[in-house]
Order: structure tokens, then sequence, then C-alpha cells
């Protein structure tokens, strides 16, 4: 079914009662060309431009609980590219590039919403740190600038920049290109797509298992049978040590806890995503006027999916110390994700030592930006059985090899990055 | 929210503390490790059970390190050793 003004006035002159449902529920096959293990925005995605891109529609998409449910709809929504070293920068502004027309493509209002990102400096250094990472971004063909305080107020002028605050803010950079994409909506977008390609999408339906006979992958296990595969692909973030080990891969991921927070809705009062920096806390507002926050880790290993206090009033903190007029709103939601953290705090995108099995894990509280492209690169792989420049970078042998991609400079602590 | 059982301060806020993440076991210093070995060790930390055995520094307390065994999903901290 196409959507368009025509069937939406249609429709609500009918009661709204003849809407398809985006997910059918498909006969399973006992063989695929492809099994995606993993229904979140990246296994979607992949799936997606596997039929689009390279016309392979005999995939199956294996999703544990419900498409939408991991941190695809769990994180704060933000997409940039304002990232320092090129292979971390190369993949999310494809992706950037990507968000811009894939409403029109998928034909499902992902509400992309290039309102600016702003990351604020607290001192000179950092921001003359920004001014390297603008410059980086620039000759990689990005929009970047620096803004010196006068014009940051300008840009936000409800961001307090007192030189009495606890961490002044002395600049910015801006990305006007970022923002923010609805989450859900593209989990959605993409498997409505894939499923009309004739890809099959099995939602309750976990991976329990891979078969594997002389280091070459055969199939995959699931409750509802054994399905035999030429080839697969584990996409299950904060799932993603586990599901490896059934496979006898171990990981260099720790999973870690991330919390977001959501106010009660207002009018319009802020039309850009900004980042504090002194400590970690990012707040964008949503069309329906609530405020979306989020912060730094909960700072230990965990998959309970359950935060720390600490973390919220923490959060909460440097967000009145951006916006004091926060401190008058109350918390409507909170809600926490387990982030799939790498040893170098960057993604792991490609091989494994198991022929015909490939990974995408590691993008701990920073993946969403980067899902149409991950998608696209890694069903290129997939289909061609070519390793893409963009993701060639993110290999899982880098880390023996010392190749590490550690944009913040952390070193081997996921609970820091 | 933690409540860390110290040792030796007894049980203690979780903003009491800073994370040293999961006991490494290092390799040999003698010479006889190899690049392996050191890969091994720096990279994969990640546990084989839901127990993990790590490592918290009691710095509004006792100002020392301390091990302790806690269970990953349900952040339970557990007499047992962990693997
Ligand atoms: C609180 C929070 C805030 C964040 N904020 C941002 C942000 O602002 N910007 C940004 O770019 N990124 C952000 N992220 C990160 C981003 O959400 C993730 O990196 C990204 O969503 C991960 O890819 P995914 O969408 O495919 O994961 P998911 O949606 O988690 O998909 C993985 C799926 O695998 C399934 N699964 C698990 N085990 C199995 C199995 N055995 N078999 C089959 N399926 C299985 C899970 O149920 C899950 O649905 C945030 C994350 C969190 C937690
Ligand atoms: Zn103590």
């Amino acid at each position: 079914m196409h959507y368009s003004g025509l069937s939406l006035l249609r429709r609500a002159v009918c009661g709204s009662e003849d809407w398809a449902s985006i997910l059918t529920e498909p006969g399973m096959a006992r063989s695929y060309d492809i099994v995606v293990v993993g229904g979140g925005g990246h296994g979607l995605a992949t799936a997606y431009y596997l039929a689009s891109k390279h016309h392979v529609t005999n995939v199956a998409v294996f999703e544990a609980g419900w498409i939408g449910g991991g941190n695809t709809a769990r994180n704060t929504t933000i997409v940039r590219s304002d990232y320092l070293l090129n292979a971390s920068f190369g993949l999310k502004n494809h992706a950037l590039q990507l968000w811009a027309d894939l409403s029109q493509e998928l034909n499902f209002n992902l509400m992309y919403a290039p309102r600016g990102y702003i990351d604020l400096a607290h001192s000179d250094g950092e921001l003359e740190h920004f001014t390297l990472r603008a410059n980086a971004m620039r000759l990689g063909g990005a929009d970047a600038s620096i803004l010196g305080l006068p014009d940051l107020q300008n840009r936000v002028p409800q961001l307090s920049v007192g030189a009495d605050a606890r961490y002044p803010v002395c600049g910015a950079l801006v990305q006007e290109a970022g923002g923010v994409v609805r989450h859900d909506a593209v989990a959605w977008g993409f498997a409505r797509k894939a499923i009309e390609a004739g890809v099959h999408v099995f939602q309750n339906c976990p991976v329990t298992g891979f078969d594997i006979r002389e280091g070459r992958l055969r199939g995959v296990q699931t409750p509802r049978g054994n399905i035999t595969c030429d080839q697969a692909v584990i996409s299950v973030a904060g799932a993603s040590v586990d599901v490896a080990k059934l496979a006898s891969i171990d990981l260099p991921v720790m999973p870690i806890n991330v919390q977001a927070f959501v106010t009660e809705p207002v009018k319009p009062t802020l039309d850009a995503v900004v980042n504090y920096n002194a400590g970690l806390c990012y707040i964008s507002q949503t069309t329906k006027g609530e405020f979306v926050l989020g912060g730094a880790t909960d700072g230990y290993v965990s998959t309970a999916r359950r935060g720390s206090f600490a973390r919220i009033e923490d959060v909460l903190a440097r967000a009145t110390q951006m916006f004091p007029f926060l401190s008058r709103l109350r918390l409507m939601r909170h809600w926490s994700g387990t982030a799939d953290i790498a040893m170098d705090g960057n993604a792991i995108v490609g091989d494994t030592p198991i022929k015909g099995l490939k990974i995408n894990t590691g993008w701990g509280y920073a993946g969403f930006k980067a899902t149409p492209a991950v998608g696209h690169e890694m069903a290129a792989l997939l289909a061609t059985g070519r390793m893409p420049d963009l993701i060639a970078p993110f290999a899982l042998d880098r880390f023996e090899a010392g190749a590490l991609i550690d944009d913040a400079g952390i070193g081997p602590y996921p609970w820091l990055h | 929210m933690l409540l860390i059982p110290c040792p030796n301060c007894g049980p203690r806020d979780e903003t009491e503390f800073t994370y040293g993440g999961p006991v490494s076991q290092w390799p040999e210093m003698n010479g006889g490790s190899t690049t392996k070995d050191w890969h091994r060790a720096v990279h994969f930390k990640s546990s084989k059970s839901t127990l993990v055995s790590e490592l918290w520094y009691h710095d509004a307390g006792c100002e020392r390190w301390i091990v302790l065994c806690r269970d990953q999903n349900s952040h339970d901290f557990t007499a047992r050793a962990g693997p």
C-alpha cells in the first residue's frame, strides 16, 4: 500500500478502517539465502537494502522481541556526523546524507528534522579541539561552524551562558544538518518496505544457536525450527556478547546501561539539539513539546535495563545548568537500554572468524544515527562479498592489530566511553 | 542504585565509589607472554556468566580498592566469587 495525502483522506472519511497492517506473519521457509539476527533499525535496514539495492529477497529477519523494542526506540533520536576520525565521520556522514531522503524513499514519515546540533565547549582548550574537529568535518565535505559566545547566544537564546555558572560555556561547534529522527518510525519504515519486497520478518522468535561446521556457517536455530542459510549477520546491539557466544565468538564488547528521560510537554522553546560537555547531558524538544534528555552511561557493566538514581540527578543537574527553566518541569517517562560498548568505544562491523557469519555491534549509545549507512554497507558486503571502504576500518580484528578507532582517546574502558 | 557492601566500611551508596571494571588476569611479566596473550587480557573482559568480579575504589570511605562479585542482570552483590 502506498501512503499519500489521498490515501489518508480516503480513510479519514471511511473511519480509518482498512489500513493494511505493516507487519505480516509469513510462513517460515526451511532455508534462506541470508538470515538477519535482530530486528532493530540496523538489522531491518540491512534487509531493506538487500532487497532494494541488490535484489536479494530470500532473506529472513529474526527478532527476539518485537520490532522497535530494542535500542532503536530507546535512544534519544539524535543524528549528526561531528566526528574527528575519518572512519567514524565517514560512516555517520553517509548516514546523514541517507536520512535526508529516506522518508520519501520509504514512503514513511521518519520526521527527520535537521534542526541543528550544538556541542558546547566549556574552555578555550575544548573550543580549540572543537575547531580541529570542525575543520576535519569540512575537509570531509560536511558543514560545521564554530560559534563564539554572542553568536551562540543568538542561536540558542534560552541557553544560560552566565560566567557565574559552575562550568561556564565559552562557545560551540554547530552542525546544522544534525538533528533528530523519529526512532520507532525508522524500524517500522524499513520493516514495511523490506516486507513489501518479500523479506520475511519474524517477531518473538530469537536465534538460539548457530549451525557451524568446519568453520563455516550452515544455518541458525530458533524455537520454531532450524533454518539453513548461506550467510547471517548478528545485529543485536545490547545482546551482542551473549548471541556471539552462541557461535563461540568472544567480542571485545561490554554491556553497559544507558538511561533516557522525557519531560511533560510544553510550548515550543528549543529548536536545536544541545549537548553539554562538562559531564554529559544532551537535550532536544520533540514536535509534541516534550524535552528528551540523555547523559553518560551508568558507568558499570549491566544488562538490567534499570538505571541508578545518581545518573538521573547528574543528567538533570547539567540540564538545568544549560536551561534553568527546566527545573519547573516534571519527568514523565524514563527508561534504560543496554548499550554494547567496545574496547575502543567504536563499532565493530564486518567479518567474523566464521565463514558466512558477519557481525554488527559496538554501537553503544551512538548507533542510531548510523542506522541507514550500516544497513546500506552491510547489505553491500553480504550481497557482493566485497568489503565496502566505509566499514573496512571497523573490522573485528583491529583490536589484535592495534588499529583502534578511539575518537575520545579513552582507552579500553567501555564504561568510561 | 547500587548499595555497595564495602568489606571495610559496610554498605555504602555507589556515588562514593569509582568503578575499576572486571578483575583482569594479566599475563606473566617475565618475557614469556605474547602479544596475543596481552590482546586477550586487555580486550576480552566480558564475563562467562551473569556474575562479574569487579574492582571498586572507595573514594569517600576507606580509600582502598576492593573486589566484589555482582550479578549483572539483577545488580545483586553475591558472596560467591565470580568466574
Ligand atoms: C538510552 C539510549 C540513548 C541513545 N541515544 C542515541 C542517540 O541519541 N543517537 C544515536 O545515534 N544513538 C543513540 N543510542 C544508540 C542506538 O540506540 C543504538 O546504537 C542502535 O539502536 C543499535 O542498533 P539497533 O537499532 O539495530 O539495535 P536494537 O533496536 O537494540 O536491535 C537489536 C535487536 O536484537 C534483538 N535480539 C537480541 N537477541 C536476539 C536473538 N538471540 N535473536 C534475535 N534477535 C535478538 C533485540 O530484541 C533487539 O530488538 C542510544 C541508546 C540508548 C540505550
Ligand atoms: Zn570502604
